[in-house]
């Protein structure tokens, strides 16, 4: 059980509140016409699930019921924070830049 | 890819060895001599040796799996230069941790006929490795609650007896004249309105499977490597050169990565993309009570299963945590649902104690099929993706997986079991059969 801070409520409420959704900014190919069957299955089925640092969106199913992200420890379940959609691309995108 | 039943059932037979006993010093008459000696006199089950530079064939993981496959490896293909290393300890990981359930009772070909073979090995394997697995065959019931659960559960039994398998529906009455202390009252959240059950289905001993693989590889010359880390892979023109342990560097031209919950992370050190997603799986123990449940049932529309073993506990499943991790533990809110689950369908355990509780970390697939595949990378095949229910085919898996890296070629049994499934679309939707409660 962990406790998350819902970016929407601003307020942190019990894990059980909350939906999982699974690895964030997957992004849809922009042209799935030319997409080859790899690249479409890639899309639609690979996973980074790494143990570590792990960018994921969850759900306020019992509370707001907006999306959000996660940055989460897979391997301890330390959470480092939690933003809109928005704001995480910027957090995301800033931190793959550094890599 | 549609298997035809008659060409895959042959493929069931499996021919035992009768030549060259080994493994055969367990016996009646070895356990009185030793009780004579105050049971002084055992030797380790497996040898215990130091890592060579270089193997034919490495395994990653000696968890159930991965024992078989070296077993298998060894003794029908006649590669005797083996390792299977473990960063833990043997069968400390998923196989220390499920609920030992067996049954081959799934709803499409292919994948029945996996199981189903893993199902024969069961039957006769404490005789073939000398090591009692105490595989017993009292039976599983898959609880339907529903009018769609009952209309599934109609479609599968046909399905399995097509494809050879033993299979029951049953109504609520036949479920209850079986395990009288079931409550099919009307008046509970999700009434039990029927099931399926496999006759020839049941459970095993966890760790003595392990433990017989291990001593059964040993015996024909398999080194078991303990704490022995694998770090990275060396791969020069996408062919697998060798592993960088941390007990040094191991050329190898062959692996075999079966590691469960840390496939993704192995995959990666291969650049290779996986379709997984490990996620906490788990379970608890009670008190020991005297035999009160002589089957296993399992209700995938309320979420939990349940069996007795042999020591007396009640043995629960409960389904996954939806979120992906490796921490080996799950939220307490998962284990308060499945009790409440059990409660439901038995509602005089409502007062068992439960002793122990812990979390397994399972390989979950898209399509709740497992993936016994070569790869990209020429000498590497991985065995993964058996998610909440790879404990039942132990054996088979081991034994298809070792025929795939012996002749660098899938088994007919597991060639829809590719990597390549998930870009040419070829699924085997198996939620049906496996879903939570696997």
């Amino acid at each position: 059980m962990f406790v998350i801070n819902c970016p929407h409520c601003n307020e942190p409420r019990e894990e059980e509140e909350f939906h999982y959704e699974g690895e964030a900014f997957i992004a849809r190919p922009a042209e799935p016409e030319t997409q080859t069957d790899a690249e479409w299955g890639d899309y639609l089925f690979m996973k980074k699930n790494p143990k570590g640092w792990h960018w994921e969106m969850w759900g306020h199913s019992a509370g707001c019921r907006k999306l959000f992200v996660v940055k989460r420890n897979t391997a301890n379940h330390a959470i480092d924070g939690a933003w809109t959609l928005t704001e995480a691309r910027a957090a995301y995108d800033a931190e793959m830049a550094k890599i | 890819m549609a298997l035809k039943c008659e060409n895959s059932l042959s493929l069931l037979a499996h021919k035992p060895i009768t030549g060259a006993r080994l493994n055969k010093d367990y016996s009646i008459w070895k356990l009185l001599s030793q009780g004579f000696k105050q049971h002084q006199g055992w030797t380790p089950a497996w040898r215990n040796p130091e890592i060579k530079s270089s193997y034919d064939v490495v395994i990653i993981g000696a968890g159930g799996h991965g024992l078989a496959t070296a077993y298998y490896l060894a003794r029908e293909h006649g590669i005797k230069n083996i390792a299977v290393l473990e960063k833990g300890y043997l069968g400390g990981g998923n196989t220390a941790r499920n609920t030992t359930i067996v049954r081959s009772n799934y709803l499409w070909d292919e994948a029945a006929m996996l199981y189903e073979h893993s199902l024969k090995l069961w039957e006769g394997l404490t005789e073939e490795i000398n090591f009692n697995v105490m595989f017993s065959q009292r039976g599983v019931f898959n609880l339907g609650h529903t009018l769609q659960d009952m209309r599934d559960i109609e479609r599968r039994v046909n399905a399995n007896n097509l494809n050879g398998i033993d299979a029951l529906a049953l109504n609520a009455q036949e479920v209850k004249d079986r395990i009288p202390m079931i409550n099919i009252s009307k008046n509970t959240r999700f009434p039990i309105m029927g099931a399926s059950f496999q006759p020839r289905a049941g459970v095993a001993r966890h760790d003595a499977v392990a433990w017989g693989f291990a001593r059964a590889a040993s015996n024909y010359g398999v080194d078991i490597i303990e704490n022995c880390e694998v770090q990275g892979m060396d791969i020069e023109n996408a062919t697998i050169k060798g592993l960088q342990t941390s007990l040094g560097y191991i050329r190898t031209s062959k692996v075999g990565c079966v590691t469960a919950g840390h496939s993704s992370v192995m995959a990666k050190a291969a650049g290779i993309r996986m379709p997984i997603e490990s996620h906490p799986l788990q379970a608890f123990v009670s008190e020991s009570l005297k035999p009160i449940l002589d089957t296993v049932v399992m209700s995938n529309a309320v979420h939990g299963y349940v069996s007795q073993s042999d020591k007396g506990e009640l043995v629960i499943g409960a389904g996954i945590d939806h979120y992906t991790s490796y921490a080996q533990r799950g939220s307490p809110h998962i284990i308060e649902h499945t009790a409440a689950a059990i409660i439901e369908l038995f509602p005089m355990f409502s007062r068992v104690r439960m002793n122990r509780q812990w979390g397994g970390i399972v390989d979950t697939t898209p399509d709740a099929c497992p993936i016994i595949s070569k790869t990209k990378v020429k000498g590497l095949y991985f065995n993964c993706g058996w998610g909440t229910g790879g404990f039942k085919a132990t054996p088979g898996s081991g034994n298809i997986f070792a025929h795939t890296i012996a002749h660098d070629e899938p088994h007919p049994l597991n060639a829809a079991f590719s990597l390549d499934r998930f870009h040419s679309g070829h699924l085997i939707d198996e939620h049906g059969a496996a879903g939570v409660a696997h």
